[in-house]
């Protein structure tokens, strides 16, 4: 029993970081942009986190490093695209290609490095609960973060005026514009928020999740989040479902190993990016549907006065 | 303050001058980098725009690498012309090469010279199905082609490294993961003693010649452009999507297999875990900063290899890491996405109105 506990615990761990940098997506896309770069972001923000911890001792910092690198990456990719009206498919591409190289590039003399010891977390009381305490309430705080986060994006999309004025610039950027608002400084803010997500998602990547660098450790990671924002018709509550749902596909592989299933490890390693696929094409069976969902301007640049 | 003004044409000087000034950026940003790190930023660029060339041997390894990288991106081409985002290349080389491998792996003492064509089209047609599988996605289920086929390259992997880890690896091979060494009769035929250079690099020429025929003198190859350029057009022409979206998946994926067995066949000789080298994500770059166009890609391919030669020779004669390659790649795409605003905009000084 003690091991479905850990597994379960397994899965929001490894669904928090997949939900944090598909939020993050989240908020981009409603404002009308697509961003391709989200693997390359997190890879820059996995190292800088790491170098920062490594230097400084503080995880705190770390975060903040990797959100300052993803928001860094975001704003040139944001410039190009919206004030350049690159195009966005290209452009995020170019990011996540740059990415790779260059968290490969700096990171090369901390692949031996460690972090200082990694602190553990728990609930008081609550963690003491048989089996419900380690499944749930001895997680890294980001685990709770992100769900309380989910409810704020969900206040602020649905119930405020700016969440309401970001999501019209995704449906009718002409009509924003029509309003007063300035809908490209709307998107470019949009898009470092999402940046700075997709850092804190691969900051937690390095620093918490797996403590270490590796070369291309995200292993497309922002791939499937991207992947998620689909999944779930944009809706943040439902990224949140389906970044535990893939959590678990990530983990079942581990749990399976223990079980002792003999299957090759590289199929239970294929698992998570084949599941990925399948959803997203079950998911996408109803064209109609989607279009429903999308936000409508989602990758068409918009030039005020055309 | 400077403001962008739509032209009433698209620049066709532009077009051109575009992808020179995202290589000058790149290297001036290049000799930034260089200079960041304490290196000599002129031995820099020799490492890069002179070693490659200085030699017959050089110039030999130059095209080596340029093969592949032409290859995929002359199908990749086909592919962004038709407006289908296919950025699984790499998984398809892979998967490419795993064919040709796995028919390379049956040849014996005994086999005739016959086995390396069957050892290519095991590439192409490996290359084929392992697109095709995304083609199928996005066909019947409107799956997204980009994420589908970046997941794939996951997956190929995957397969490559179970099969050099179990039922492929050579038994006589100390454990390590790999297949043994192909017989002779499965290496393509090289072109000159003294030179790694092989009958691939003709094979790519010929290509170069076929996809500009194909895009530019075929009326299959018109239709399967204007469901890129117009799809509303193409619909009232009566041109078939789905017809232009297998084409240019199989034909993408078929040029990035052929270019995997060329290189498990060629310099390789026996499949690791080391097969993927992430050529078909510099075919992408290849295809942009060459236009997209057959000729221009035969520039830019030899320029992405300048990349790749620079990077290995930073490493062993400065002490670089090799993954400097990766950054002025990167680097050159986005500079070159920058400088393509120039062909649809110019730069106008306004003084700001009150």
């Amino acid at each position: 029993m003690e091991s479905y506990a850990l597994l379960v615990a397994a899965t929001l761990n490894a669904g928090t970081v997949l939900a944090i940098a598909a939020l993050g997506l989240l908020i981009n896309e409603r404002a009308g942009v697509v961003n391709l770069g989200a693997e390359g972001m997190m890879l820059c923000a996995a190292i800088a986190g790491f170098a920062t911890v490594v230097h400084t001792g503080s995880d705190g910092l770390g975060f903040l490093a990797g959100m300052g690198a993803g928001a860094l990456l975001a704003a040139v990719f944001g410039f190009l695209v919206i004030y350049l009206s690159t195009n966005q498919y290209a452009t995020g591409l170019a990011l996540s290609l740059f990415g790779v190289g260059f968290s490969a590039f700096v990171g090369i003399g901390y692949v031996q490095e460690k972090l200082p010891q990694r602190p553990s977390f728990e609930i008081p009381f609550l963690a003491d609960i048989p089996l419900l305490g380690s499944a749930f309430f001895k997680q890294h705080p980001l685990v709770y973060g992100v769900m309380a986060f989910v409810l704020g994006l969900m206040w602020f999309f649905y119930k405020t005026r700016t969440g309401l004025v970001l999501r019209s610039v995704g449906e009718s950027p002409e009509s924003a514009h029509a309003l007063g608002y300035s809908v490209r400084r709307i998107r470019f803010y949009a898009v470092v928020a999402g940046g700075a997500l997709c850092g804190l998602s691969g900051a937690y990547i390095s620093i918490a999740y797996t403590p270490l660098w590796v070369e291309g450790m995200v292993a497309g990671k922002g791939w499937i989040a991207l992947a998620l924002t689909t999944f779930a018709t944009w809706r943040p509550a439902r990224i949140l479902l389906g970044a535990y749902l893939f959590g678990g596909v990530t983990m079942l592989q581990f749990h399976l190993q223990g079980l002792g299933v003999q299957v090759p490890s590289q199929w239970l390693t294929a698992l998570p990016y084949i599941a990925t696929i399948v959803v997203l094409a079950l998911i996408s069976r109803n064209p109609a549907w989607i279009r429903i969902n999308m936000p409508a301007s989602l990758g068409k640049p918009f030039h005020p006065g055309s | 303050m400077l403001k962008l003004e739509l032209r009433p044409q698209e620049s066709q000087v532009w077009r051109y001058a575009s992808p020179l000034l995202a290589l000058a950026i790149t290297v001036a940003l290049g000799i930034g980098l260089f200079m960041l790190l304490g290196k000599d930023p002129l031995r820099g660029l020799q490492m890069f725009f002179w070693e490659p060339l200085k030699s017959v041997y050089a110039l030999g390894e130059l095209m080596v690498k340029a093969t592949p990288l032409l290859v995929i991106a002359l199908g990749l081409a086909v592919c962004y012309r038709s407006n289908v985002w296919n950025i699984g290349a790499e998984g398809q080389f892979v998967i490419g090469a795993v064919a040709a491998g796995g028919v390379a792996l049956l040849a014996d003492k005994e086999t005739g010279r016959w086995m390396v064509v069957a050892v290519v089209l095991a590439g192409v047609a490996g290359g084929m199905f392992w697109a095709s599988i995304t083609a199928w996605l996005r066909d019947k289920f409107h799956a997204n082609e980009i994420l589908v086929s970046l997941m794939l390259v996951y997956v190929a992997d995957m397969v490559l490294g179970y099969l050099v880890y179990g039922p492929w690896k050579d038994p006589a091979g100390y454990n390590f993961p790999q297949t043994k060494s192909f017989e002779a009769v499965t290496q393509i035929p090289r072109l000159m003693s003294g030179s790694r250079v092989s009958v691939g690099l003709i094979l790519a020429l010929i290509g170069v010649a076929a996809v500009w025929v194909f895009l530019f003198r075929t009326r299959a190859g018109f239709a399967q452009q204007v469901g890129g350029l117009a799809p509303a057009a193409a619909r009232y022409a009566g041109f078939s999507s789905r017809r232009a979206l297998w084409t240019a998946l199989l034909v993408s994926g078929g040029a990035a297999g052929l270019a995997g067995a060329l290189e498990v066949a060629g310099p390789l000789g026996q499949l690791t875990p080391y097969v993927p080298a992430g050529y078909g994500f510099a075919a992408i770059i290849v295809a942009y900063v060459g236009r997209l166009h057959p000729v221009g890609m035969v520039f830019s391919a030899v320029l992405m290899s300048m990349f790749y030669i620079g990077g290995e020779l930073a490493q062993s004669r400065m002490g670089l890491p090799k993954s400097i390659t990766g950054v002025f790649q990167g680097l050159l795409l986005f500079s070159l996405l920058a400088c393509d605003t120039l062909v649809a905009y110019r730069l106008r000084w306004q003084s700001r109105r009150v």
